[in-house]
């Protein structure tokens, strides 16, 4: 059972970034105004950043970070660990990681590598960049987490297209012996790793003849092989009947009422979902901050998006406790207990 | 579950909160009403959940016509 505490890690830092542009759902033509307010209401996503065609995750990264590395008064030298995490590289070769490297100037002696995982991949990378800083005695290290989901939709696909916005973030940690523990909680399904697929282009099933044919799956639903496919009640099933359990798993280890956390961060992917989280869990609307409505679903980006919009004033002044769950494609879910202490978390950048 | 039929719809016709009241019955061909969307049967899922702690996955509600079969399929998995 990957659940576990990792002590003597703070959270130094949080940035995120989005691009400028606004995509209106109420302005989604592809299915009637009936449904799109039908949509709206339920889903929660009124609006999404989306990304022009010449910028990548890794430039909403690199904003994040260089901010964040400016705030904090870190020298590129001291940075010893950063860590990647997307599914929408830059490249297929080399690593992300590795144009970060460069553009943030950082040493030779600096551990650099990508984590390829989406809703839950926050969590994840954070669990893995805390254990290795533990583990090694690194002290400094930056996680950058994010997605340009927008360019894998079809604009003919109602179950994808008005939920997915773009965005990158960068969250930085220090070694310090004073911090509280954080405890996460991992779980990973693969019986289920075709609930959400883009089924061509890379290794397993190259691109071919068939690969840009579209097909309807149902009425409104209309994509090819290397757009995103989403199986959206098998989805909705799993977040509404797992997460609640690793959640709750997760405070009890860290020895804590649900009541005890200022705020509980959820992956934004539909209202209606996370809702039902909320109740089932008990928790109270103010202790569930969103973002969804004006950013969408932007993926691993997600957790920390969430925090800069919604809670930057709480974790800048503040010690609050916060529990932060990532669930989705894999599938992989994960939770992460937390104490931001005055962390450093400049306003939202737009670019 | 004690809720009869009736009582199931029109707890749903709340959660749905966009027909005008009465115009759903147990007897609806939910699937051939105009309003009807994917986002509709997510709310069947998710008040199904939360009202009986019964899961429905997507062959369930495929093998349902009227919201009388979606009714039946919940209280069959109660059992």
């Amino acid at each position: 059972m990957a659940l576990f505490t990792v002590s003597g890690i703070r959270i130094a830092g949080m940035a995120a970034c989005v691009p400028l542009q606004k995509l209106a759902n109420i302005d989604y033509e592809w299915i009637n105004e009936r449904e799109r307010k039908m949509f709206i209401k339920t889903v929660g996503i009124s609006e999404r950043r989306v990304a022009p065609p010449e910028h990548t995750t890794s430039d909403w990264c690199f904003a994040s970070a260089q901010k964040l590395i400016d705030q904090l008064g870190w020298q590129p030298a001291d940075i010893g660990l950063i860590v990647f995490v997307s599914q929408s590289p830059d490249y297929f070769v080399p690593a992300t990681c590795m144009t970060l490297h460069k553009r943030l100037g950082l040493p030779q002696t600096t551990m650099a590598f990508d984590i390829n995982l989406g809703c839950s991949g926050w969590v994840y990378a954070m669990s893995v960049v805390s254990s290795l800083m533990k583990s090694c005695g690194i002290n400094k290290a930056l996680v950058m987490a994010g997605d340009k989901s927008t360019m894998s939709m079809s604009y003919k696909d109602k179950s994808t297209y008005p939920l997915f916005g773009d965005g990158g973030t960068a969250t930085a940690l220090c070694l310090d012996p004073n911090a509280a523990p954080m405890v996460f909680n991992m779980q990973s399904d693969g019986n289920r790793h075709q609930a959400i697929i883009i089924p061509h282009g890379a290794t397993r099933t190259p691109v071919n003849e068939t690969t840009y044919q579209e097909l309807e799956y149902a009425p409104g639903v209309i994509r090819h092989q290397r757009h995103l496919a989403l199986d959206g009640m098998a989805v909705f099933n799993f977040s509404i009947n797992e997460v609640p359990i690793n959640i709750k798993e997760t405070a009890e280890a860290a020895g804590k009422q649900l009541n005890d956390y200022d705020f509980v961060v959820l992956h934004q992917a539909n209202k209606l979902m996370t809702e039902q989280i909320r109740r089932k869990l008990s928790l109270s609307v103010e202790q569930v901050p969103y973002s969804i409505g004006e950013f969408g679903n932007t993926s691993s980006a997600s957790i920390p998006l969430t925090i800069v919009y919604k809670a930057r004033q709480a974790v800048s002044t503040g010690k609050p406790w916060l529990l932060m769950s990532g669930f989705g494609v894999g599938l992989s879910w994960a939770t992460l207990s937390a104490q931001f202490d005055h962390i450093v978390c400049p306003e939202l950048i737009e670019m | 579950m004690t809720d009869t039929a009736e009582e199931f719809v029109s707890k749903l016709e709340i959660e749905f909160d966009d027909f005008e009241p009465g115009t759903i019955t147990p007897e609806t061909k939910y699937r051939e009403m105009e309003e009807w969307s994917s986002m509709h049967a997510l709310i069947v899922i998710a008040f199904i959940n939360a009202e009986y702690n019964v899961t429905l996955n997507g062959e369930d509600l495929r093998n349902t016509e009227t919201l009388l079969d979606i009714y039946n399929i919940t209280k069959s998995k109660l059992n």
